[in-house]
């Protein structure tokens, strides 16, 4: 039965009929009208930002940490452009959000109306897919198509841009029921066939390597159990990248921890060294291949992907597979049942020698102090202490998230939220606000870095009003510390404009905001300032005052393969590659 | 190698030549969905030689775009993939996968001129099966219908003989046979 709605009261209605409970939004000129019905319905509790940027960052928090898309409600304009950054990082990040744009009314489209801007136009790039949606009648049905979107496939970000006169119009309204698209059919299951040529290749393989990415995490709970399952089942050694990290265990003895340019070296010489690598849901990334043309010159490789423009982008593989990663590993599993597949013991026992090897220069090591705090050291001392609760972690961008992704050991999904793919500084706090939207009772923490927090630093006040105790780590290095390393091991030491000259006491600006500030400056007190962090229940700005001139190591420098990877001085001889003393 | 820069980036030396390959994409004729196809070979670099786009359908609103376009086997097989992955797109075929497809072009050319030259052009004209479209004393307009070479040969020699202005359709394609695509 078709009902009689306003557009603003079918957006309210659409989000309750798909679940809907939280949303982050700003109110604005163009989008009252949704705003007056949200207001006098009770099913949906909103969420004031402070900058439109934080709304879709809180979405995606929210997103990644529940498995459910996160919804955005911002104005015509520079609502729309604020939300830019946050789409475009959605996007990278295969995060589903749904965000909602009020636009000026339909005929002062293309006139320079105040607050106008082309937004479908400025999104079309950084989304999944977007409407403008010009007559009331498709406006049920595109609000059900961008859920459908947005969720199913790959994950991404859609936009509904809905005129002022549009909210206030009078249509029927239809509900959710048998969405279905002409066009959009992602494909779910694998092609069987190939599945069972890669359990052929998985039996015969002697230095195998599961290499698994954000798309397990994506995929859902699911997938991570039956990854966990038929790795186990294997024995073989497995890797993952950022995006990835939770999806298996980092206390199991077959994880070698995170690959890439900042990975474990045993993890990076194990993908340069295999002969089967396993690909599921992950991109081959730049950061994670370095160098292309040596990337693991030796090996077959499978390519387990939702989205076949994904196979064969970066790298050439031998059998690409299309399909979700669940569905794709339960077959792998239920066929290398039916074939009684034994792994190639030996070989296999060989392989794990050369890893522990590689294991045993312990890449992670650091030269700790009693004076100054090491970042590394600061992230270990709050994993030790946080490890036995319900905890989330968000980070920024750059080495204090390296460090996060290196230290900070992660054994379930959807606990780690990062801003991978488009590298965004200033994610990490709003994002904390989101997740602990999502979960009041979890302890949710940003580990982040001086310069990235304070690019969304405002929404430390959303954190205040919403009485959300998110607690913001802060390893301040007073400097932007990648660009700073970059600097010192690629351009000479020529440190240009990546020293932050004026800095803000941050326990005042946190009680400024009505937050709780605490500082550490020295190892000896860091535990107690921890735990004192976690005590509070209210929102916290931790100043860790951090050694300056540490460097994040592992790294693959420019231009070198996995095998040419930079050491810190106190992991295993040799402390500097030949490679990387011509960087030095 | 070649000498990598100082960044994280490397660099990639391609020296797989270009291919020349026509797609067709079958699309809901739906607003915007021209810049969404236009944008994505704008934002991820792919060349357009050519482009063409006609509704052919006008009741389930379907258009067809003709996309003419080059790069390395990689490249190509990603624009496909590309394609197929915006939301409005029904189908993209390769057409020149199996056995080439047939490319059509037109062309309306102005060529102004009297005495010798107007002589000669009308008699190029004829050996190309140009149809003459509009003339006056000093002009004509020939409409001029084939392959993408064999429009750029007509124009070559209109060039010498007064050519003013040149106005192209851009390809259109179909597969060979029975076959829909």
């Amino acid at each position: 039965m078709a009902q009689e709605l306003t557009g603003a009261e079918m957006v309210i209605r659409a989000l309750k009929d798909h679940g809907v409970r939280h949303i982050f939004g700003y109110p604005g000129g163009a989008v009252l009208p949704i705003y007056d019905a949200l207001f006098q319905d009770d099913g949906i509790e909103h969420v004031l930002v402070r900058h439109e940027q934080g709304a879709t960052h809180a979405a995606e928090g929210y997103a990644r940490s529940t498995g459910k898309p996160g919804v955005v409600l911002v104005t015509s304009g520079p609502g729309a452009t604020n939300a830019v950054t946050g789409l475009t990082d959605a996007l990278m990040d295969s995060i589903p959000l749904v965000c909602i744009t009020g636009q000026v009314p339909t005929h002062l489209i293309g006139n320079d109306a105040f607050q106008e801007a082309d937004t479908v136009g400025i999104t079309r790039p950084c989304t999944k897919h977007n409407w403008l949606v010009r007559d009331i009648r498709d406006l049920p049905r595109v609000l059900h198509e961008a859920f459908y979107i947005a969720t199913t496939g790959r994950p991404g970000p859609v936009v509904v841009d809905i005129p002022k006169d549009v909210q206030f119009k009078r249509g029927p309204y239809v509900g959710p029921s048998n969405i279905k698209h002409k066009t959009y059919q992602p494909r779910i299951k694998g092609d069987l066939k190939k599945i069972e040529q890669a359990v052929e290749m998985i039996a015969q393989a002697k230095r195998p390597i599961f290499y698994t990415g954000g798309g397990i995490i994506n995929s859902g709970l699911l997938a991570s159990q039956l990854l966990r399952e038929f790795v186990r089942s294997t024995g073989f050694p497995i890797t993952s990248t950022l995006m990835g990290l939770g999806a298996y265990p980092a206390s199991d003895r077959q994880w070698l921890g995170m690959l890439g340019m900042h990975g474990t070296y045993e993890a990076n010489m194990a993908m340069h060294g295999c002969d089967l690598m396993i690909a599921i849901g992950s991109r081959f990334d730049d950061r994670v291949t370095g160098r292309l043309d040596a990337f693991s010159p030796n090996s077959r490789k499978i390519h387990i992907d939702i989205d076949a423009s994904s196979i064969n982008k970066n790298v050439r593989v031998d059998l690409g597979i299309v399909g979700d990663a669940a569905h794709v590993l339960e077959d792998m599993i239920r066929l290398s049942k039916a074939k009684l597949l034994k792994a190639n013991g030996a070989a296999i026992k060989a392989w794990w020698m050369q890893i522990d090897g590689w294991r045993a220069r312990n890449c992670l090591a650091y030269t700790n102090s009693k004076d100054v705090i090491k970042p590394q050291y600061a992230v270990e001392r709050l994993y030790e202490l946080t490890r036995g609760r319900k905890t989330y972690i968000s980070t920024e961008v750059g080495q204090h998230q390296m460090w996060a992704a290196q230290f900070y050991k992660f054994e379930e999904p959807h606990h780690w939220m990062t801003s991978g793919g488009l590298g965004t500084m200033g994610y990490g706090l709003p994002a904390a606000v989101g997740i602990q939207v999502a979960h009041p009772d979890a302890l949710v923490v940003d580990i982040a870095g001086e310069a990235s927090v304070q690019m969304t630093m405002q929404e430390i006040s959303t954190a205040v009003q919403y009485e959300l105790p998110i607690k913001i780590f802060i390893l301040n290095n007073k400097y932007m510390g990648m660009v700073r390393q970059w600097q010192q091991l690629l351009h000479g030491g020529r440190y240009s404009h990546s020293y932050s000259e004026a800095l803000p006491d941050f326990v005042k600006l946190a009680e400024a905001y009505g937050a709780v500030g605490i500082r550490a400056t020295s190892p000896g007190e860091l535990d107690a300032k921890i735990k004192e962090m976690i005590d509070v229940k209210r929102p916290v700005l931790f100043d860790c005052v951090v050694d300056q001139f540490e460097n994040c190591y592992p790294m693959i420098p420019s231009g070198a393969a996995h095998n040419e990877m930079i050491l810190g001085d106190a992991a295993g001889e040799p402390a500097v590659s030949e490679a990387g003393k011509v960087l030095v | 190698m070649t000498e990598q820069p100082k960044s994280a980036y490397f660099l990639v030396d391609t020296k797989t030549a270009s291919v020349r390959k026509t797609f067709a994409v079958l699309v809901d004729n739906e607003a915007g969905v021209l810049a969404r196809v236009i944008g994505l070979f704008a934002g991820r670099g792919y060349n357009i030689e050519s482009l063409t786009v006609a509704e052919v359908d006008h009741l389930d609103h379907t258009s067809r775009i003709t996309i003419v376009t080059s790069g390395t086997p990689e490249v190509l097989e990603q624009i496909k993939h590309q394609l197929e992955r915006l939301i409005p797109v029904h189908k993209v075929i390769d057409l020149t996968e199996e056995t080439p497809g047939i490319e059509r072009e037109m062309a309306l050319v102005k060529v102004s001129g009297q005495g010798e030259k107007r002589v000669e052009a009308m008699r190029l004209s004829e050996v190309f099966r140009a149809r003459v479209i509009d003339t006056t004393h000093a002009s004509f307009v020939f409409e001029v219908t084939g392959n993408q070479q064999k429009i750029d040969a007509f124009v070559d020699l209109m060039k010498p003989l007064g050519l003013v202005e040149v106005s192209r359709t851009g390809v259109v394609a179909i597969t060979r046979g029975a076959e829909a695509m």
